[in-house]
């Protein structure tokens, strides 16, 4: 009897199955991002791309024919609320993947709980190098790089144009991120220049509107390199200060999320400082302008937002590219039939997609490989902002920590002649 | 430390005391006459901040003199002062000051709550920066090192102007004095004929008034963000509570304490940077509840 009571909810089971692999009216998406707080800079251009990119999906005929809807989640809402919103679209929604999300602490949380509810989640901004070091997960992906590329990028970056500074002070917001990615930015300098001295480390409190005392301190300092991993109100707060008073004749700025305050910063930010933008994401990307998909969207999100658009919104165009190409996949995968969740899940392995930066692609411990982009501040008449100049484009497989390696203990294994080894692309102007 | 380092150390202690003065002196005026401690004191400060970047950035880029940022500075702190402090005490602070403490600065804490959302709809999330004030200024040097002639001087001189006005005020004015009579006495006052409705609105104008008037004159300096006016807020409590509450001059003297602390600490040991305000509190609070220049008060039956 109670085999065969099994065996009934076994073939429920299957039937509700083959339904669920039935083409759905819509594919529904959650995305959290963040709209309030400070880290909103990035979460409102991200929410504008992502209305536009899926409009246009929508426009072509969607996924297959299928309409995409999404479903935003407010970030700055604090880990409790968006613990309980996550689950409540995954539980109650049924959306059939999340976009989650721009926090570092924010993906440390949700990660284990999409692998609890077994639904995909693409980790479509957050930067900690940990997640996929330190934890394996089935339903988690990023679909972008993390800390460990983009500062050690950075690192190259600086010692490729001025190999010869001596002295460097670092200038970091006082949370995780502005924590660990000094922590990755010092062990990969360390490595690779081991002469160079740290004269000062400051860790301003995040948000602090006043950097007046660190500043007269760096003018009595001179250091030769002023690092700051900063964003934001207190990016644009330290560079406008620091112009001010005119520690940026005697120093040189190495700013690698400085690409999302361009605009913002105007004219402050004089010619000749070191600028990255988490990945190769550039309103001017020297590979990109000129395809017409990708100058379209820039003049659209011109148009609609008055901004060009910053590295979250390539953040949210890749992720969305990679929703599209993992259905195509999963499509093909399943003879031309929609699949079922699963089966989703199981085609985001090794997948390649395109946003609009450069092709990423999925490695087998989930984490994208994004190529990584910098360049040096200059003066332009035409934009009335800085724009950059002496490019480099890193491939992601010289910069990103191997399979199964940690980040710190893989940066310390590198020597001064890594320098050399990693031969990014540079573009003139 | 040398004595270039004490100098620098100095300076920077000086500017930033001058503009948590401006925030802090308006909090403890208000305490001092209505007793509400008013957590949407921080709001006033943002909103000051915000209405004179986006103002002043205006006038700017409409081809205008940059010297005109001054005034307006003036202009945009009266009007927040008068146009949002005023209906705030008017209709909503008036009804509950006969009731619990604790109910009082949940009611002040929700306006703070309102205004931050009005302020996320009004000029949006992003970032606002505004230096054309300080960069009329230009810059001086002292011991080699570039300073601003804003904060160096520009911000001191307007802090004790407005502490020496106030002491003007208070002592020397009708007004003035009937504010002083509130604060002592409430209920004498009003059996002598004071209306106190009025002054309670007038004090919480002028003390919301000062509150974007230091916005105004910060914004010059940083960025105008959401949240901005939520960090000021604890910072002014700290001074406010380690004065002890009502003390005009406590708080001129406690924020120079806690700014030249803070300074110092960057030079020293800029790990404990965020502390020290927090710490001079903790260690003066330890001694003197009532506060540094608070008085104990004898309970009135």
């Amino acid at each position: 009897m109670r085999s065969l009571g099994m065996a009934a909810a076994a073939i429920a089971f299957a039937a509700t199955g083959a339904f669920a692999a039935d083409k759905p009216d819509e594919l529904k998406i959650g995305i959290t991002t963040f709209l309030s707080g400070p880290a909103s800079v990035f979460g409102e251009p991200a929410k504008a791309a992502a209305d536009m990119i899926i409009e246009q999906i929508n426009a072509d005929g969607g996924i297959d024919g299928v309409p995409i809807a999404a479903s935003y989640v407010d970030e700055g809402a604090g880990g409790e609320a968006l613990v309980s919103e996550y689950r409540r679209l995954v539980e109650d929604v049924d959306v059939d993947l999340m976009l989650a999300s721009i926090s570092s602490g924010n993906c440390n949380q949700l990660a284990p709980l999409a692998e609890d509810l077994k639904v995909l989640n693409l980790m479509w901004d957050c930067g900690t190098q940990r997640i996929f070091e330190e934890n394996d997960y089935r339903y988690v992906f990023r679909t972008q790089a993390n800390a460990t590329p983009e500062m050690l990028a950075t690192v190259l970056y600086l010692l490729k144009t001025k190999p010869d500074f001596s002295t460097i002070a670092v200038v970091n917001q006082d949370y995780a991120w502005g924590r660990d990615s000094w922590d990755i930015f010092q062990t990969a300098l360390k490595a690779m220049k081991p002469d160079a001295k740290v004269v000062a480390e400051f860790f301003p409190k995040f948000g602090a509107p006043d950097f007046s005392t660190e500043i007269s301190r760096l003018q009595a300092l001179r250091p030769d390199v002023i690092l700051s991993t900063s964003w934001g109100g207190d990016l644009d707060t330290f560079v406008r200060q620091a112009a001010q008073r005119g520690l940026t004749n005697t120093s040189t700025l190495v700013l690698p999320l400085a690409e999302s305050s361009l605009q913002r910063l105007g004219s402050a930010l004089p010619p000749g400082h070191i600028v990255g933008g988490r990945g190769d994401h550039y309103f001017l990307h020297p590979e990109r302008v000129g395809d017409p998909a990708f100058d379209d969207f820039m003049k659209a999100f011109h148009d609609k937002t008055g901004a060009y658009p910053i590295y979250p919104v390539f953040h949210m165009s890749q992720a969305l590219a990679a929703v599209k190409a993992v259905y195509a996949k999963a499509i093909e995968a399943n003879g031309g039939e929609w699949p079922d969740r699963e089966q989703v899940v199981d085609a985001m392995d090794g997948l390649s997609f395109q946003g609009l930066g450069n092709e990423v692609t999925i490695r087998d411990d989930h984490q994208g490989l994004e190529d990584q982009l910098l360049g040096t501040t200059a003066k332009s008449d035409e934009y009335g902002f800085a724009i950059l100049k002496d490019i480099m484009l890193f491939d992601a497989e010289d910069i990103t920590t191997p399979v199964g390696e940690e980040s710190i203990e893989w940066l310390k294994t590198l020597g001064p002649d890594f320098v050399a080894s990693v031969e990014p692309k540079t573009y003139a102007d | 430390m040398n004595l270039q380092l004490f100098a620098l150390a100095f300076f920077d202690g000086i500017a930033y005391a001058a503009l948590v003065f401006l925030v802090a002196v308006g909090l403890t005026l208000i305490f001092g006459v209505l007793r509400v401690l008013n957590v949407a004191h921080g709001s006033f400060y943002a909103m000051g901040a915000y209405a004179t970047a986006s103002t002043v950035g205006a006038i700017v880029a409409a081809g205008y003199s940059p010297w005109l940022a001054f005034p307006m500075m003036i202009i945009a702190s009266a009007l927040i002062g008068g146009l949002i402090g005023g209906p705030v005490e008017k209709l909503l602070l008036r009804r509950i000051y006969d009731m619990e403490e604790v109910l009082q600065i949940l009611v002040t804490f929700a306006v703070f709550m309102i205004l931050e959302d009005v302020q996320r709809l009004v000029w949006g999330v992003q970032p606002y920066f505004e230096s054309s004030a300080l960069m009329v200024l230009g810059t001086v040097d002292v011991l080699g090192i570039t300073y601003t002639a804003y904060q160096l001087i520009l911000l001191p001189v307007v802090a004790i102007l407005v502490l020496v006005g106030l002491r003007i005020f208070l002592r020397h004015t009708l007004s003035g004095k009937l504010i002083l009579a509130v604060t002592e006495d409430r209920e004498a006052a009003t059996a002598i004929g004071v209306n106190v409705d009025r002054v309670y609105l007038v004090t919480f104008v002028v003390g919301a008034s000062l509150a974007a008037f230091g916005g105004a004159l910060a914004s010059a300096t940083t960025s105008v963000i959401p949240g901005m006016g939520a960090d000021m807020i604890v910072l002014s409590f700290a001074v406010v509570a380690t004065a002890g509450l009502g003390r005009i001059e406590g708080a001129a003297i406690t924020a120079l304490l806690i700014g030249l602390g803070r300074s110092f600490a960057v030079y020293l040991a800029p790990e404990l940077d965020v502390l020290v305000p927090y710490l001079i509190m903790l260690a003066v609070l330890l001694v003197r509840p009532e506060g540094l220049f608070g008085m104990a008060h004898t309970r009135k039956i």
